[in-house]
């Protein structure tokens, strides 16, 4: 899978969970940049990416997801 | 991860969220929205939606204390949810992390200032039984005793300080196992002590007046992975996964909505393609398919054997089908295979009008609400229809196999019960019996000559020890004959028990036909000038239309004139399901005084020269000397 294919995916998962269409994402993206990401929802987003992809992440992946950047090397990871 | 495979799967619903007015929503349109089949997520985006909105949309909110070891906020958005499924609000309050002890123990802290109406205790297994292996048999037993104990002193703690439904939930059974198939054997592993652990919290909770909210029953159906990651353990001390919340908030609304009587009571069957293959009319009694012969044939008998076991533990049972009555009737008089008879339907209706006008008719003939309804029907077309027309009656998707009928109904859980009586026992014999008589009425044009006839004793007993279980049971399930609805725990019945100023009674009803069991409840209290205020006056509709009310008022006249109450004050509290009784006191000849708040009413009547009519009844008193 592409990356831009992840970005398209995560992004409808952002706006989803965000209720906010207006989200954009890019690698530099973090928690500071979207109001509603606190710990719960990004527990929660890091549930929909593995329902989205099919991939399970490990407790090693979850500790480095410091911005979207992350996110996406760890699925990028996963599925291949 | 667990769904909800009894809703209806809504492929608008993106669309119909999206198109909620911002602000302000209908709550009639978020309630629809949460009666879909929704994921998690759906379920979070639902939820913000409904605490955005103002709280004057729904109903009062029930105040919800959630006492954890663990991370717990992934549980919200799915409590508050699962309350909405079912028109309820609910107003969370979670202590900080850990603190579950001192919220209860502490008489300062914030959950005193909540006056939680409920409190739910979800305990992880690790903070439960701990996660090492206690290799001496006696010590992990004499661990799991010590640590139930705990669990259970500040239940009573609960119970004593806030007089709140207190729900325990069951361990998740996460560990691994030591041995496997022979865990049994080493008592202390983790994998083991969880499970008697949950044994011992059933038993404590049953006898502490505590519900058990039973966690590890649906992790069979489901698998443990489905609720627990101990990935997401590890990372965020969260005990049950964010996929299975909606699920657990399902379950645990289920619990509060039984103990305020909300759970469904009938459950309302189609026939053609519901309890047997193909269609009687058309393929006659050797036609249909059912019992021994066929895999289907199967199934719809599997169906009726789970219908009728609902039925012996309380649940009524109706037909609403398709058919000329004849032929439908035939299956259930002739048909060799058949499990269901006529004897265990309580209200039979066959003819070619529209199911959602038979519904109704269904609900006056059983003097029950439509939302105390369940309708089964293999029909999608029928199912939608009853969907649109009453929003109130409960309708299941219905899988396309009958194998799989019974554990549909039994997932939805429309019919939780949180406690099992020797009435709900019998009770699908006493509405049968009521259903011959109100048949009777129709045919006799000397109504008073019938009642006369039906040798009815109307028995009465004091408030005591052995009946609380029942009484609370019928003060939080009881409607319609219910002058003020107000709802009450087991542990202040017995508070009313035991005061003497107060006046608690119940009543039984017997005739010719039926023992109709415990059947009414009447609280009053002596007020500082003298008077006898009914706190709260009920009766099952089962009995009504036969003057039990008036004889029941008798009763109480009797009563305040032994204890020298200079009147008795009646007061009424409209609610959406009071209505038949909004003119109780004016019809047995109480004085209007006057409306109090927004509409309550409030009559009197003078006890020392009130007359009642009692001829068709033998009125007597039981004392427990």
């Amino acid at each position: 899978m592409h990356e831009a294919e992840i970005y398209a995916k995560l992004t409808e998962i952002f706006r989803d969970i965000f209720d906010d269409d207006s989200i954009i994402l890019s690698a530099n993206t973090t928690a500071l940049d979207i109001p509603r990401w606190d710990s719960v929802n990004h527990i929660n987003l890091t549930v929909a990416a593995e329902n989205a992809f099919g991939i399970e992440f490990g407790s090693s992946d979850l500790e480095e997801l410091r911005n979207v950047g992350d996110l996406v090397a760890a699925i990028k990871r996963k599925i291949r | 991860m667990p769904r909800f495979t009894w809703l209806p799967n809504d492929p608008d619903w993106p669309r119909t969220f999206a198109s909620l007015p911002e602000g302000e929503p209908r709550w009639p349109a978020l309630q629809a929205l949460a009666n879909s089949q929704i994921d998690f997520l759906a379920t979070v985006k639902l939820d913000r939606r409904l605490c955005e909105s103002p709280t004057e949309i729904g109903p009062e909110p029930i105040r919800l204390a959630l006492l954890s070891s663990c991370t717990v906020d992934q549980l919200l958005p799915g409590l508050r949810i699962a309350a909405l499924r079912r028109g309820m609000r609910l107003d969370i309050h979670v202590p900080d992390y850990g603190q579950y002890r001192q919220a209860i123990l502490d008489p300062q802290s914030s959950l005193t200032l909540f006056r939680p109406q409920v409190i739910l205790f979800s305990i992880d297994a690790r903070a439960m039984v701990g996660n090492r292996f206690i290799t001496e048999p006696d010590a992990a037993e004499s661990h799991l005793t010590c640590r139930t104990n705990e669990l259970s002193s500040l239940w009573r703690v609960a119970l004593d300080r806030f007089g709140a439904q207190v729900i325990q939930q069951t361990i998740l059974p996460i560990f691994s196992n030591l041995m496997g198939a022979a865990e049994y054997r080493v008592p202390g592993s983790p994998a083991a002590m969880v499970d008697s652990v949950n044994d011992k919290l059933r038993a404590l909770a049953f006898a502490s007046h505590v519900d058990t909210l039973a966690l590890d029953q649906r992790v069979r159906r489901d698998g443990i992975s489905s609720w627990h990651n101990p990935v997401l353990w590890n990372h965020a001390k969260q005990d049950v996964s964010p996929a299975a919340a909606p699920m657990y908030g399902e379950l645990a609304l289920r619990v509060i909505a039984a103990r305020r009587g909300r759970s469904a009571k009938c459950l309302v069957l189609d026939l053609d393609n519901t309890l047997w293959g193909g269609a009687i009319g058309d393929d006659g009694l050797e036609g249909i398919v059912l019992g021994q012969g066929t895999a289907r044939g199967e199934g719809f008998l599997q169906f009726q054997h789970y219908a009728k076991a609902l039925a012996q533990r309380g649940v009524i049972l109706a037909v609403c089908s398709k058919n000329d009555e004849a032929n439908a009737r035939e299956a259930f008089e002739k048909h060799p295979e058949m499990v269901l008879r006529e004897s265990d339907i309580a209200a039979f209706i066959a003819n070619w009008d529209d199911k959602a006008t038979n519904l109704r008719r269904i609900a006056a003939e059983l003097n029950i609400g439509l939302e105390s309804l369940v309708f089964v029907d293999d029909n999608p077309f029928e199912r939608n229809i009853v969907r649109r027309e009453l929003c109130e009656v409960k309708v299941p998707e219905l899988p396309e196999d009958p194998s799989l009928f019974d554990v549909t109904i039994s997932d939805a859980g429309y019919f939780e019960a949180l406690e099992i009586t020797s009435e709900d026992l019998s009770r699908g014999t006493s509405y049968q019996v009521s259903r011959t008589l109100r048949r009777g009425d129709v045919a006799t044009s000397d109504l008073e000559g019938y009642l006369a006839d039906l040798e009815m004793q109307l028995i009465w007993k004091r408030l005591d020890h052995n009946s609380l279980k029942r009484i609370t049971q019928l003060i939080n399930k009881t409607n319609q004959f219910n002058l003020t609805t107000r709802r009450y725990t087991e542990a202040e019945m017995a508070a009313i028990a035991e005061n003497p100023d107060a006046l608690g009674l119940y009543l039984r009803l017997v005739d010719r036909h039926a023992d109709h069991g415990i059947i009414g409840v009447l609280i009053g209290q002596r007020r500082s000038d003298g008077a006898l205020e009914m706190d709260s006056w009920l009766m099952s509709c089962r009995v009504l239309g036969r003057g039990v009310e008036r004889a029941t008022l008798s009763i109480l006249v009797d009563q305040a004139r032994r204890r020298g109450d200079c009147a008795i004050i009646g007061r009424y509290r409209p609610t959406p399901k009071n209505g038949m009784v909004r003119d109780l006191y004016s019809r047995l000849g109480f004085n209007f005084v006057r409306v109090e708040g927004e509409e309550e009413t409030i009559w009197t009547l003078d006890p020392a020269t009130a007359v009642i009519d009692v001829s068709n009844f033998s009125i007597k008193e039981i004392t427990n000397a």
